[in-house]
């Protein structure tokens, strides 16, 4: 049932994904003003801010649904969560990039041991885990439970890694001007990362439909009624 | 009685492991050579002169421990897992979380509690002061239970595994952070004369956490392995 | 309207390569990853039609 709904379902949050990166952009770049301090480089922030989001939203959402799928035992949510782990992945590698590409004009260096980039990057570290257990174990079932289990872990690490990376920042050097909490925000900046935010979120919606489909369509061979199906019978 | 939850179960688990390591000496030593190693080479990589030694110490220090403790980790569960005691053991009666601690209790005797007190030896290669030193010794005497603890929980995932060892540190790795940062951290504040009691109530509050939650991840990791 | 001109646009105030950089990479990701993921489910459908062509061998 849920197969071909979310079939439908794709090219609605593709199309509303496409649009609100648009309007998104259009905002961010044509109606936002310049910026005092840092001229038109601080227009990362539309990309860098929603992607970072995203990519700490979406370990939640996996969490989330790794815990229903161990404790209903539900295949379907577990195939959720190992859907949602690359996407998480991507978000937090581009979240990096564009920290690092955002720090090199207006700090000099590519990488700043910004409390909240280090967190990234841990975070990064955990995805990776994830999706290697995945792999690693042949077995579907066991692979969604020893993932789901470590996701569980992971999820009540990381507000203990994001506090000590930042009891560990303010240590070091004082704390550095954080990516996040650009120069005053000005109204119509907020409005674009929203969009922006939105944007990323309906993509991620459609991408992790389209894996779920896929994970399906590896996953429930035996199954009788994957044959009716019509892209089968082309 | 006391045997409802599991005491005399937890010392006879502790025994046994103990017992059983010992016949083979060999797998204690290990991890303290290859910890004594890996300090030893910084030096020679970074140079001699004292005081950048004396900076880097602590953070060197750790994560050497953080290795060593994480070398033998299949040496946990794999044995028990391959000739079948695990599942004797997940049958039994006595909660198997009960058991799992009592694992966790002898992994840390057999690999934590040494490299604790290896570490201050080690740091005087550092020049590092006496008082860091003990400071030291008491940052790994709390944190490396952690590490025995998120350890077994990482040993459980990959139990049966191809290419488990490797696969182990991935995971358990970005879970050390916290315990890197404070259990080092304390080292840094008290040779800058901070004092190092609040980092070493933080680590000892994810001691806290992860000596409850651990077990229990570890044991649902260990019946969907046995599944 | 703060750009008179595209050549302006895209010199970006001197930071064109950061921004379009990051923004541009993020393009390149994002196909990447539907491009991976249409591949992965041509596969999976030939692997089920594989599968389809097979029972009805057997069964016959």
């Amino acid at each position: 049932m849920f197969y071909p709904l979310a079939g439908k379902l794709i090219p609605w949050f593709a199309v509303a994904a496409a649009m609100l990166t648009i309007i998104g952009m259009y905002v961010g770049f044509f109606m936002a003003p310049t910026d005092a301090q840092q001229g038109e480089g601080y227009r990362i922030i539309f990309l860098h801010v929603p992607v970072s989001w995203m990519s700490m939203f979406i370990y939640l959402v996996m969490a989330f649904w790794a815990a229903i799928g161990l404790a209903f035992n539900n295949r379907l949510a577990a195939m959720m969560a190992s859907a949602l782990a690359p996407t998480g992945a991507m978000f937090t590698f581009l979240s990096l990039w564009t920290g690092a590409l955002w720090g090199k004009p207006m700090w000099g260096t590519w990488w700043v041991w910004d409390a909240r980039l280090t967190s990234e990057l841990i975070l990064l570290f955990l995805y990776i885990g994830f999706m290697a257990l995945q792999s690693a174990v042949d077995e579907p079932r066991r692979a969604d439970k020893a993932g789901a289990v470590l996701a569980l872990v992971g999820v009540v690490n990381i507000p203990i890694i994001y506090f000590s990376v930042q009891w560990w920042n303010t240590l070091h050097q004082g704390a550095s001007v954080s990516l996040t909490q650009a120069p005053s925000m000005a109204a119509l900046m907020l409005i674009g990362m929203l969009l922006m935010a939105l944007a990323s979120w309906m993509y991620t919606v459609a991408i992790v439909l389209m894996r779920v489909r896929c994970i399906i369509l590896e996953r429930e061979q035996h199954a009788g009624w994957l044959d009716e199906l019509k892209e089968v019978k082309q | 009685m006391s045997d409802t939850i599991g005491l005399s179960v937890l010392r006879g688990v502790i025994h046994r492991d103990l017992r059983l390591a010992m016949r083979r000496k060999s797998d204690v030593l290990t991890p303290l050579f290859f910890f004594a190693i890996v300090v030893s080479l910084f030096p020679l990589g970074i140079g001699s002169e004292r005081d950048t030694l004396r900076q880097i110490a602590p953070g060197i220090l750790w994560v050497a421990a953080l290795l060593a403790s994480m070398l033998s980790l299949d040496r946990l569960f794999e044995q028990d897992y391959a000739d079948g005691t695990l599942e004797q053991m997940a049958l039994s009666p006595a909660p198997l979380g009960m058991l799992v601690l009592g694992k966790v209790v002898a992994y840390w005797l057999l690999t934590g509690l040494p490299l604790t007190l290896l570490a201050p030896l080690l740091a005087l290669q550092f020049d590092l002061a006496t008082p860091s030193l003990l400071v030291l010794a008491a940052s790994l005497a709390i944190g490396t239970p952690v590490l025995s603890f998120i350890g077994a929980i990482g040993a459980s995932l990959t139990l049966g595994l191809r290419g488990g060892s490797v696969l182990v540190a991935l995971l358990v790795l970005p879970l050390y952070v916290p315990v890197l940062i404070f259990g080092a951290g304390s080292v840094d504040a008290a040779a800058v004369g901070l004092g190092a009691t609040a980092h070493l109530s933080l680590l000892g509050a994810v001691l806290v956490l992860t000596a409850f939650f651990a077990p229990w991840a570890t044991t649902v990791a260990l019946r969907i392995a046995l599944e | 309207m703060n750009w008179t001109s595209p050549a302006e646009f895209f010199a970006m105030g001197g930071y064109g390569q950061y921004v379009w950089g990051s923004f541009g990479v993020a393009l390149v990701v994002l196909c990447a990853e539907w491009l991976l993921l249409r591949q992965r489910r041509q596969a999976a459908l030939s692997q089920v039609k594989r599968q389809l062509i097979l029972r009805e061998e057997e069964s016959r």
